[in-house]
């Protein structure tokens, strides 16, 4: 049954709800398409076969037994490898913790468990999420279903790949800076970073404590409102976590009415720097909008120019101390370990090895700003323009209920491209960073292909903290209304693999 | 902008633990500079009236109640080490300064 692999999450819950497929023929299907397209997407780190179909025929079994199955039961799902899993290898992208076995579930983990989503596997990342490209793993690139020549976006290029690849339905994200929202753009999938705090991080392997929030990744507006309601909400393992009500997102996917709703362009987010494609099809997708009853209009938040500077300060700093538990002690490599060496040595000699180019340099960066001397001039002034952005937030979200941009400058660069110059790597970050540095959510979505070179681009809609249904209502909106003129899901016209 | 020293790159890298060969302590020192002249833009706007935010939520101590829960056994909590002796981590000699 392949066309199983082409149907949305809630399609396939319905499937295996009704009795029309059985979740074990839905999970063979996906692993079906994983052994026949991933050698050329390399999407995938590990496939838990065994245990997917295991989740599966548990999954039928309660079906059978009569027991109510929850909305997303039976339905594949690719985990980025950043999130633990008990007993599955949990490597971030990194030579550091190759082998390793969690012997706990993060807690997306085990909520995905308890509502019956079937797990396939982990998929490639940057290493330590640290990069847009996934060209940082050190297990090597992913590669964008659009074009095997081009990224898929990063760090989660891996989940956005398999979701694009139709290797799953549905996958599971992290957004530092904007690991889930860039390859969403750049594949043409849906990706949101919850509100800091809506989703638990307790087994997200941390980059920047402060910054980190994962989410859903999907193929429509629905799916990835559907995976958001199964994985938010409070956790007492989380001290971050936030102990209200989860937003809500599958209602406000379902009304999809923009009517009355006032809309953002964020005035600096958008010309010079930008693609023409990406204009282009940004400034359709906004008159759009309009047409549909929005009341768009232009907003200024004067101090989203410096948000990349902040980020690239204060993500170092945080990872800085995060990785320093990377020591070869406990867990992971060891390296030098032949009796001739100290602790101290042996701790060098281990990250140096077990460490990839991008997460030295970043912990190089993270250890001088904050370092007697420079702190205030850069960490503590980088803490000042964290500031500044919150400002520019609620001022604009005084003015409209929602604001957008496109999500990343650019569509799919080729590989390698940028891989000698960090600075115009880090770039790709410009628009979803604000967001992260705010704690707000944010969705991308595809919005078109950039006439230029027939690849994907994606808006950007972001909202105020804990008002993550707004990015749901407002791109489900958008979402029909593109499909109506289009006729055909943007990822029908992808290339076949 | 003061540019970074092979000499601080050098210390930056022994704070961090990281033994990295000389070619590739000189590259970190071009690509830090590079970086840091960006980044710093950051102090054009960074004026001392402003207050810092260090997390985007306004939280102080989360507390939760003192009771036992469940957690990993001993042997749960060695299976991934690198090396173990008698039930515990087993790591290289750790005074050979003072020695």
């Amino acid at each position: 049954m392949t066309g199983l692999t082409r149907r949305t999450a809630a399609d396939l819950a319905a499937v295996v709800a009704s009795g029309e497929a059985s979740a074990v023929e839905v999970t063979r299907a996906h692993l079906d398409r994983i052994a026949a397209v991933d050698a050329g997407v390399h999407a995938f780190l590990h496939v838990d076969a065994d245990g997917a179909l295991a989740a599966a025929a548990a999954v039928d079994a309660s079906r059978a037994a009569g027991v109510p199955l929850g909305p997303l039961a039976g339905v594949p799902l690719a985990l980025k490898d950043v999130l633990t899993m008990r007993g599955i290898p949990t490597t971030c992208g990194s030579r550091i913790l190759q082998g390793w076995r969690p012997p706990y579930d993060a807690t997306v983990t085990s909520r995905l468990k308890a509502a019956g989503v079937v797990i396939l596997g982990k998929t490639n990342m940057d290493e330590f999420a640290m990069g847009s490209s996934t060209e940082h793993s050190a297990y090597g690139p992913t590669h964008n279903p659009w074009d095997l020549d081009r990224i898929p976006g990063g760090s989660g290029g891996g989940s956005a790949a398999a979701i694009a690849a139709f290797e799953a339905p549905l996958a599971i994200g992290t957004d530092t800076g904007g690991s889930i929202r860039q390859p969403a753009a750049v594949t043409g999938t849906v990706g949101v970073k919850p509100t800091y705090g809506g989703v638990s991080r307790y087994g997200l392997v941390a980059l920047a404590s402060s910054l980190d929030q994962a989410g859903p990744c999907a193929r429509t507006v629905l799916d990835a409102a559907l995976l958001h309601a199964v994985i938010a909400g409070h956790d007492p393992l989380d001290s971050t976590s936030i102990d209200a009500p989860v937003p809500a997102v599958v209602e406000a996917a379902l009304t999809a009415d923009v009517r009355g709703m006032r809309v953002g362009v964020v005035r600096e987010l958008t010309g010079e720097g930008y693609q023409a494609g990406v204009q282009q099809r940004f400034d359709e997708a906004v008159a759009l909008l309009a047409g549909l009853g929005a009341d768009v209009v232009e907003v200024s938040c004067p101090h989203f120019p410096y948000a990349l500077a902040a980020y690239y300060l204060i993500l170092p700093s945080e990872a800085s101390s995060n990785l320093a538990k990377f020591d070869g002690m406990r867990f992971g490599l060891r390296a030098g370990d032949d009796g001739s060496h100290s602790v101290e040595e042996v701790m060098g000699l281990t990250r140096a090895e077990g460490f990839g180019d991008e997460v030295i340099r970043r912990i190089m960066l993270g250890t001088y700003a904050l370092s007697a001397g420079y702190y205030d001039a850069y960490y503590g002034s980088a803490q000042k323009v964290r500031t500044l952005i919150t400002r520019d937030f609620a001022a604009a979200f005084e003015q409209v209920d929602v604001l957008v941009s496109p999500t990343a400058p650019t569509t799919a660069f080729k590989l390698g491209e940028k891989l000698d110059d960090p600075l115009a790597m880090y770039l790709n970050d410009i628009a979803t960073i604000p967001a992260n540095l705010a704690g707000t959510p944010g969705m991308s979505l595809p919005v078109g292909l950039a006439p230029q070179d027939g690849l994907p681009v994606g808006l950007q809609i972001m909202a105020p903290v804990m008002a993550d249904d707004r990015l749901y209502r407002v791109g489900a909106a958008l979402e029909a209304a593109l499909l109506s003129r289009w006729g055909a899901p943007i990822l029908e016209g992808a290339p076949v693999l | 902008m003061p540019s970074i020293t092979p000499a601080e790159v050098a210390h930056l890298a022994r704070l961090a633990r990281l033994d990295l060969p000389p070619d590739h302590l000189a590259r970190l020192a071009g690509e830090l500079d590079v970086i840091l002249a960006s980044v710093a833009k950051v102090g054009e706007v960074a004026t001392a009236d402003i207050p810092p935010t260090s997390h985007p939520l306004p939280l102080t101590n989360v507390f939760r109640a003192d009771v036992v829960h469940a957690c990993l056994t001993p042997d749960e909590a060695l299976a991934a080490a690198p090396s173990v002796e008698a039930g515990r981590f087993r790591v290289p000699r750790i005074l050979d300064e003072e020695a």
